[in-house]
Order: C-alpha cells, then sequence, then structure tokens
C-alpha cells in the first residue's frame, strides 16, 4: 500500500516537473488519423497519448492507446515513436508493440501543395487496437475475438500527405498504402481532413478560452482494399468531427466522435487526445 | 585513373558549392527569394495597438524560446533588433513567417493562420 502510494507521488512530481518546463503554446494535430505538412520545431519534443474508445455490438468495448514521442530532428525531418496497449472489458490490458516513423518535408517552401512522404516501421501483434490508421479490410470484426497477441505484425507503411493552408483553413489528404513483411499483399488506405481555427487573429489580452485556442474540423477516413481486391468492397469508413483546445503554454486536448459510414465499421469510436510539447529539449538537457 | 578521380573531385565541388550556397542562405539569401508582389504588401495591422499586443502574446508563445524574450538571439539564433529585420518590408518578414528559412533551421510557421503572422510582424517592427 505505501509502495504504491509512492509510485504515485513519483509520478506525480514527474508530470508536475513536465509541466514545470515551459511549453509551445499550440502543440502540433488537429486531427488524430491525418497527417498534415506542419512538422514539429526542431528541437522540440511533443509527448502525446492517443486513445479511441468502441463499443463493437458483438464484443466488448475497448480502449486502444498509443503514447507518442515526435521530435523535431530538422525543419524537414520528424521523427517520432509510439508505444501501442490496449485494454478489452472482460478480457485484459496488453501492450501490443511500437512504432517507428519518419516523415520528410521535400520541398522547402509553401506551396498550394505541399507534400511530405512518411516513412513508418511497425512492430505490434495482432491485438492491437490503437486504430491509427485503417487500410486494407479492417474492420470491425477484427475486434471481435478476445485478446490474441499470437500473430506478430511486422509492417512498413508509407504514406503521401498532401496538405495546404487557405484562408485559415486547412485541407489535409493522406494516401496510405501498408505491407506486412509476412508476405502479405499491400494494403491501402485514405485520409481526408479539414479544419479551421474558430478566430484568425488573435486576441491581445492573454486568455485560456479565447477563440484562437479552439479549433474545429472533420476527418474522413477508410480502407481502399489490397493489391488483389483493391476497391471499397469489404473495407470500413469513418466520418469523424474534431476539435482541439492549445491551452496556451500548455497542453493541447483533443477530442474526436468517429460515426462508422457502412457495416464493416464501428458504429461509434469515441478519440481523446492530450499533446504536451517541450521546447528545445535538448538545450535544456545540455543545460543552456 | 582520370575517370577514378572525375567523380571524386564532381562530389568535393558540388560539397563546397553546397556550403558556400547554405553560408549564403544563413546570410540573408531568403530575402532574395520574396516575390515582388509579397515583398511590396502593406501590414492590414499596422501601427494598430492591439495588434502589437496580440503579436507580442503569440511571439512569446512560439518565438521566445529560439529568439529569447527580448527576441535578442539565444545561442546561434539571430537576434531580431537587426539592421535586416529593421530594413525589411512587412511584407518580407510575414514571407519569412510564412515560409521559414528551413536550411538555417528557421521553421516555417504557416500553421499560423495569415493574421497572426501579420500580428507578429506588427511587433517585430514595434521593436525597431
Amino acid at each position: 500500500m505505501f509502495c504504491c502510494k509512492l509510485k504515485t507521488l513519483g509520478l506525480l512530481v514527474c508530470v508536475a516537473g513536465v509541466l514545470a518546463v515551459p511549453s509551445c503554446a499550440m502543440a502540433q494535430g488537429n486531427y488524430f488519423v491525418t497527417y498534415t505538412h506542419h512538422m514539429e520545431e526542431p528541437g522540440n519534443l511533443e509527448f502525446a497519448a492517443k486513445s479511441v474508445t468502441g463499443f463493437p455490438r458483438a464484443g466488448n468495448a475497448f480502449w486502444g492507446n498509443a503514447i507518442e514521442m515526435e521530435y523535431g530532428v530538422k525543419t524537414w525531418w520528424t521523427s517520432e515513436l509510439y508505444l501501442d496497449s490496449q485494454t478489452t472489458a472482460n478480457e485484459s490490458s496488453v501492450f501490443t508493440g511500437f512504432r517507428l516513423e519518419n516523415r520528410v518535408r521535400p520541398l522547402l517552401q509553401e506551396h498550394w501543395i505541399n507534400p511530405v512522404l512518411y516513412v513508418e516501421f511497425e512492430d505490434i501483434n495482432s491485438a492491437d487496437k490503437a486504430l491509427l490508421e485503417v487500410v486494407g479490410h479492417d474492420g470491425v470484426a477484427d475486434f471481435l475475438g478476445r485478446n490474441d497477441r499470437s500473430e506478430k505484425k511486422r509492417e512498413v507503411e508509407l504514406k503521401l500527405i498532401l496538405s495546404s493552408n487557405f484562408k485559415g483553413w486547412n485541407l489535409a489528404e493522406n494516401m496510405t498504402a501498408e505491407k506486412n513483411m509476412a508476405g502479405d499483399p499491400w494494403e491501402f488506405g485514405y485520409a481526408v481532413a479539414v479544419s479551421r481555427p474558430l478566430s484568425l487573429a488573435a486576441s491581445p489580452r492573454e486568455c485560456r478560452f479565447c477563440r484562437e485556442n479552439f479549433t474545429m474540423g472533420a476527418e474522413l477516413y477508410g480502407g481502399l482494399g489490397d493489391r488483389y481486391s483493391f476497391g471499397l468492397h469489404d473495407t470500413s469508413h469513418y466520418l469523424a468531427p474534431t476539435m482541439a483546445f492549445h491551452l496556451p503554454s500548455g497542453p493541447t486536448f483533443s477530442v474526436s466522435p468517429a460515426a462508422g459510414l457502412n457495416r464493416n465499421s464501428h458504429g461509434f469510436l469515441l478519440r481523446f487526445g492530450v499533446a504536451y510539447e517541450i521546447n528545445q529539449v535538448v538545450s535544456r538537457l545540455r543545460g543552456k | 585513373m582520370r575517370s577514378r578521380k572525375t567523380p571524386l573531385l564532381m562530389i568535393l565541388t558540388f560539397i563546397l558549392g553546397a556550403s558556400l550556397l547554405f553560408a549564403a542562405a544563413g546570410d540573408g539569401l531568403w530575402m532574395t527569394k520574396v516575390p515582388d508582389k509579397q515583398r511590396s504588401r502593406d501590414n492590414p495591422f499596422d501601427g494598430r495597438a492591439d495588434a502589437i499586443a496580440a503579436g507580442a502574446k503569440l511571439f512569446r508563445q512560439n518565438c521566445a524560446t529560439c529568439h529569447g524574450g527580448e527576441a535578442t538571439g539565444m545561442e546561434n539564433r539571430p537576434s531580431l533588433h537587426s539592421e535586416r529585420i529593421r530594413a525589411a518590408t512587412p511584407g518580407e518578414l510575414e514571407w519569412l513567417l510564412k515560409n521559414g528559412s528551413m536550411k538555417n533551421g528557421m521553421p516555417s510557421w504557416s500553421r499560423l493562420p495569415e493574421q497572426q503572422r501579420w500580428q507578429i510582424v506588427a511587433f517585430l517592427k514595434s521593436l525597431q
């Protein structure tokens, strides 16, 4: 009991320590699935937790979680590590693997459409429920069996990210191709998103609940089959409004209720995220 | 023998050329890339006290960790109380915020809406 209290106290001290470090006012990411061309600022480290809750009718409710550490290596290169886990009601809580991803911006100026190249390696197992992307014939049927970690998935995922900013709006499109290196065919998916801050100009006063700190948007994402059965047949699709609240010099909270658009989809998914960015983390470690 | 040396010379020339180009870019080369139309744009918030206050707030939130709270620069990040910033037009500064100077470590701030970039420009000009 005493040991648990000590652990809790230690955790609280760690959290307080992290929150004491000044952070960027607006951490990355208004979306949960779709990527934009906005990269992490060089030297900044962002911690984020992205979770998704689902309630499949014929299965147990689940809570998938991904802890994300995103580092800005260069202005044009961002690297990320994800640690995935999940909890399924009446079953168990399991660690399900990790993902390493890199995003590179080949064009170093703003254009109407800004491309970003994305490469990810995943080492996850069949119990993973983080739902960070939907590809191939992914669907609700994958979530009905009991937690089973027996199948290892070592996958490579490639994305072409196209993103534009226009009059305060962001429009992003992602094309995804994913391959299990055990020999499965390439699987494909898509994500499209749009968002805008509630106010384009900043308020002159310090305020937490100013309109400029809220961003509203929507995402549409789903699978497109695989190399041998490309198309919409037997795939799942979701439409999800998104809302993000950027607490000045603090964390960013985001929420997104997603509605499944066909029978293969989950009827409803609730996503929640919190992100906190530490500025110039290497300089801080060096004591500069 | 000659054919072996030629690729090596080409690589060395490329590295030297790229280094010179990057060094030049750190010396304000970005200003030469600003389109004329953008260069002559006026700041819609020019001289407005509320815009300067909002720009100061945005500067503290987004820029101060690299350029310092007083915009005097930190480590190898430049001071913004400089002749170059003084001489730059508002349009040039807004272009720099939007596009960054990525080869030199200045990120693009295109994720900030244009109005907020202009507010930061109003603040930067008030420093001079």
